[in-house]
This record gives structure tokens, C-alpha cells and sequence, in this order.
């Protein structure tokens, strides 16, 4: 996408972070970054605090399972801002091996059981997270639900109370 | 921002030199209304702390739906707020059609405002009315029941066939257009039966002292700590900030009507009962004003790629057979990419993420249930309280495990 269609947002995240933004883009009208993992958390106070930008609510976070690819998952943040009425979508990539990324939990204490939901349901490890437990599953559950290579109609055993 | 700065950080102090009792409230409780569980930690009556657990009700809606045409999804979105099913059913083929680029026809618009608002109504009118049945006012409960009643009988059940699993939108459209006399119906239960129920209520409770001295002050929360919990909707306006998404970023035809937010102050129980029974008003504002400009016309977007063709079409001629056949077995054609779509359902913002790949299916849907957040931040609102007011609370925040759990 061609630089000078890029949205305020965009064009300042790009401006301040440079490289570790990956890339941009507009598609269907959502603005969206991809950016290094390793980062995620300054990108994510510079976008809550910055004034043209001002994301007071992390509105969504999920994971996704691009099996087949590389890097593997991706987690998907949505931010909206109250004052300026705007969204934007960040998105990091993470490996197979190491699916690790840091807890977003210091800029929005709401973005807790979304963090333990993307582990429960795609094992990603949320690097910092106060409580990181199973948040829909059981805690004898094994395996990660949501992920493309966890077969729809598998069954576990359901498990009691802990003696 | 990051921290909680409200005054009950530090909840309860033991009085004595004494254990806590841990209570254990649900999951199988009458006043959790749905299956949850509180874990709650107790000095005498006072709340030291809070955690709650969820995920009794999880029946794999986002694993499901992956395996599934982009239009067999929309009966599993009825589960999710099963209080409110029509808005869920708008939301989910809301965010199918930004995918897709459609703009469904301005009547097919009005009809989902009216199908919105009439949800939005009777799901206040169910959590207001479950919430004072515990706190053991059962007589406003049968003043929202009998409305909500006749909101079913004579209006959704008519329109969809069924009470609770609509599925009334599809991709491009509705399922068919309002039946003969839906619009007088709705037009009379606006005049006859929401206006006079919600006048009832008022007048037995707002200013009622033993129903304000129950709920003021009971899980309040600061208008900064309600944004950094990630807290919309009524909750969220409750504590006085007006976001509101039909206003904010408006949807459909929201912009063509006259309406206002209300918002509280203090974010306790009796201002999300405030804020509610106001906006029970202002919807019906709207759907007055929707039904004054109703447009005529079709309710389908005229392309057989999403909608299918005319039943008499596929009778006579063999390329509406074929494409009536493909779009049942193989899914309508929606592009590849990704969005985001949100809408401001009767608990706050309810959103869609969809990535598409695609092909008939969804690759990847989640949904942003609007009482995910309300229900992490119940020990900020009931961490000092007293035990009873956690029912309170409860009721008033609205937690339906449909779409707590998907």
C-alpha cells in the first residue's frame, strides 16, 4: 500500500517505531499494523498515551493459527480510543517453538483473561502475566482447542473435583 | 491508566485475629441466573476477595464455526446473548457484509434497527427485572415479563418463527421481509405496552427508599477504572462515560434519529437500573422514529453471489438452480482478508473479528462478548462490599454465560 494513503495512526506508529513495524495496511476500511513481538509492550503504551493516537480501551485480543505457515500464530490486539473515536488493529507474529509474547496486563488491566484466553485456547505464553490458568477449559484439559491441528470431534475424559 | 485508582483497593480487613471463610457461590446457584462460580473470600459478611470462574457453558461457537458455510453460522450466533438473539444475528452478518463490501438496501437497514431496538428493550427489561427478583421484588418482574411477552408473540415470533433461535439475518439481507401488520403491532406495543410497563416500573422503584437504599452505593466503580477494565454499554455509561457506538462510530441508520445517552455518575447498582430504564425510553423513541420512515423496497441485496435467487427462478431456469445449489453446499464466496466489526449490543460493544481465507467457511471467528469484561472486573466492583450486595451486583451487571463462554 502506497505510503501516503496510510491513516494518522499508521503514518506516527511507522514514523516512531520504524523497523519494528513490519507492515501496514487498510484493508476493509481497519487499519492495521503488524509489528515485532519483541516490542509489543512500548508499541502498546506509545498508542495508549500518545496524543494523536490516545487507545483507552483494548477493546479485543485473540490468537490466531495460520498452521502451515511461518511464523505459526499471530495475536491480534483491537484498540479504541474514546476521545478520538478511531480504531486500530496491532498484530504480532510468533513461532511455533516459542510462542511467547509480553502480557499487555501493565497498559490495560481489562486485557487479563483475554491474555489467559489466547493460552488456553492457542498455548500462547503471555510473558508476565500475574495468573496465566486455563480460563474456559478445565485445568486437566490437554491440548489447545482453538488450534487448526486439534481435531474438531477429539474427546477428553471430563474430570472431577481434585481429591 | 494502568492501575485501579478507586478507594476499595484494598477490600476488607479481618476485625479479629481470625481464618476467612471461603464461600463458594455457584455454578449451580438461583441467583447466578447462568452457570458461574464465585470463589469468595469472607471477613463475617464483608467480601476480602473475589475470583470468579466461568466456562460451564462452552459449547466451541469459534471451533464450530470454522467447519461451517459463512450462512449455517448465523443460528449459532442466536446462542450467544440467547436474551437478546436478534442482535447477535445483525452483528455476526454485519461483519460478514464489511468482508464482502455489501450495502444491504436501505428497508433491510430499518428493519435491523427495529429488530436491535426491540432486543435491546427486552433484554433491560430481563435484567432489571431478574436483578430485583433477587434482591426480593418479585412484583417488578411480572410488570417486565408480561411486555417482554407480548414483545415475543406478537412481533419475533411472528417475524422468525421461533422465540429464542431466530436466525433471522443472512448474508446480504433477512431471512424474508415483515409480515402483513408487523408494523402496527409495533407501533401499538410501543404505545400500549413498553411506554405503560416502564412508567409502571419507575413508579414502584426509582423512587422507591427501600429499593435506592438496597442498590446506591452497592459495586461502584470510577469512570478511569471502568476504561482501563475494558468495561461498555450500560455498565461502562453508568459510571458517566457516554460511549455509546450507535452514536460514536453510528452503524446502519442510526444517524437518522433522534435519541440521547443517558449516563450516571457513580457506576453503582442503582445507576446501571437508571441508565437502563432511560435507554428503554430512548429505544423506543427510535423504533418510533424507524417505524414513521420506514422505506419500501427489497429487503435482499439483488446479487445471487450472496442471497439466493428467487424460488421461481430456481424452478424454471437452470443457472439460478446451479447457484442456489452452490451457495447452499459449498457457501457463498466471501473474499479473502480480515475485519473487525463491532456494534452496540444491549451489554455493550459486541464485536466480530473475522479472518476469511476465502472460500465458503470462515477460517477464524471471535467474538468480543460485551459482559467478558464486566464479569473480570465483578471483584473491583464487590471487593469490601458485603455478601448480599454481590447478588446485587450481579443481577445489575448482566452476565449472560452464552456469550461469556461461546
Amino acid at each position: 500500500m502506497a505510503e501516503e494513503t496510510k491513516s494518522p495512526v499508521l503514518r506516527k506508529l511507522v514514523e516512531t517505531f520504524g523497523d519494528a513495524v513490519v507492515s501496514t495496511h487498510s484493508r476493509f476500511g481497519d487499519d492495521t499494523a503488524l509489528v515485532r513481538r519483541e516490542r509489543i509492550v512500548e508499541i502498546l503504551a506509545f498508542l495508549r498515551d500518545d496524543p494523536d493516537c490516545l487507545f483507552d480501551f483494548a477493546m479485543d485480543l485473540t490468537g490466531v493459527d495460520y498452521l502451515g505457515e511461518e511464523p505459526r500464530f499471530e495475536v491480534v490486539y483491537h484498540l479504541y480510543s474514546l476521545e478520538k473515536k478511531h480504531r486500530v488493529r496491532i498484530k504480532a507474529r510468533l513461532h511455533e517453538d516459542d510462542p511467547v509474547i509480553d502480557s499487555a496486563v501493565s497498559v490495560w488491566p481489562g486485557i487479563n483473561w483475554y491474555e489467559r484466553e489466547a493460552c488456553d485456547m492457542y498455548g500462547i505464553v503471555f510473558r508476565g502475566h500475574p495468573n496465566l490458568k486455563r480460563i474456559l477449559m478445565y485445568e486437566g484439559f490437554v491440548g489447545h482447542p482453538l488450534r487448526k491441528d486439534y481435531p474438531k470431534a477429539k474427546r477428553q475424559p471430563t474430570v472431577g473435583p481434585e481429591e | 491508566m494502568a492501575e485501579l485508582v478507586g478507594d476499595r483497593k484494598t477490600g476488607g480487613k479481618l476485625d479479629m485475629q481470625a481464618e476467612p471463610v471461603i464461600l463458594n457461590i455457584g455454578p449451580s446457584h438461583p441467583a447466578t441466573h447462568a452457570t458461574l462460580r464465585f470463589v469468595a473470600e469472607l471477613d463475617g459478611e464483608t467480601i476480602l476477595s473475589l475470583v470468579p470462574e466461568f466456562g460451564y457453558l462452552h459449547r466451541g461457537f469459534e471451533k464450530e464455526s470454522e467447519a461451517h458455510t459463512w450462512t449455517q453460522v448465523v443460528p449459532y450466533t442466536d446462542r450467544l446473548n440467547y436474551v437478546s438473539p436478534l442482535m447477535n444475528n445483525v452483528g455476526y452478518a454485519m461483519a460478514v457484509e464489511k468482508l464482502c463490501g455489501i450495502e444491504v438496501p436501505e428497508r433491510c437497514q430499518y428493519i435491523r434497527v427495529l429488530i436491535c431496538e426491540l432486543s435491546r428493550i427486552i433484554d433491560h427489561m430481563v435484567c432489571i427485572g431478574t436483578n430485583m427478583v433477587d434482591l426480593g421484588a418479585l412484583t417488578n418482574f411480572w410488570y417486565f415479563w408480561k411486555p417482554r411477552e407480548e414483545v415475543y408473540m406478537h412481533l419475533i415470533e411472528p417475524l422468525t418463527g421461533t422465540r429464542l433461535t431466530t436466525g433471522y439475518t443472512r448474508i446480504g439481507g433477512m431471512q424474508w421481509d415483515l409480515p402483513e401488520g408487523w408494523v402496527e403491532k409495533c407501533r401499538a406495543i410501543c404505545r400500549n405496552v413498553f411506554r405503560p410497563a416502564i412508567a409502571d416500573v419507575n413508579a414502584l422503584l426509582t423512587k422507591n427508599r427501600i429499593f435506592i437504599d438496597r442498590t446506591m452505593g452497592a459495586g461502584p466503580i470510577t469512570a478511569k477504572d471502568a476504561i482501563a477494565l475494558g468495561f461498555t454499554g450500560p455498565c461502562l455509561r453508568a459510571a458517566g462515560v457516554p460511549l455509546d457506538l450507535r452514536k460514536d462510530q453510528p452503524y446502519l441508520v442510526y444517524d437518522r434519529f433522534d435519541f440521547d445517552v443517558p449516563v450516571g455518575e457513580e457506576g453503582d447498582t442503582c445507576d446501571r437500573y437508571m441508565v437502563r430504564m432511560e435507554e428503554m425510553r430512548q429505544s423506543v423513541r427510535i423504533i418510533e422514529q424507524a417505524l414513521d420512515q420506514l422505506p419500501g423496497g427489497p429487503v435482499n441485496v439483488d446479487d445471487t453471489r450472496y442471497v439466493l435467487p428467487d424460488k421461481q427462478q430456481v424452478y424454471t431456469n437452470i443457472e439460478s438452480l446451479m447457484q442456489h445449489f452452490k451457495n447452499i453446499f459449498e457457501g457463498i464466496q466471501v473474499p479473502a482478508g480480515e475485519v473487525y466489526s463491532a456494534t452496540e449490543a444491549a451489554n455493550g460493544e459486541l464485536g466480530f473479528y473475522i479472518v476469511s481465507k476465502g472460500g465458503g467457511g470462515p477460517y477464524k471467528i471471535k467474538v468480543r462478548p460485551p459482559c467478558f469484561n464486566m464479569f473480570q472486573g465483578m471483584p473491583r466492583l464487590c471487593e469490601g462490599q458485603m455478601i448480599a450486595d454481590l447478588i446485587a451486583v450481579l443481577g445489575s451487571v448482566n452476565i449472560i454465560a452464552g456469550e461469556l463462554d461461546r
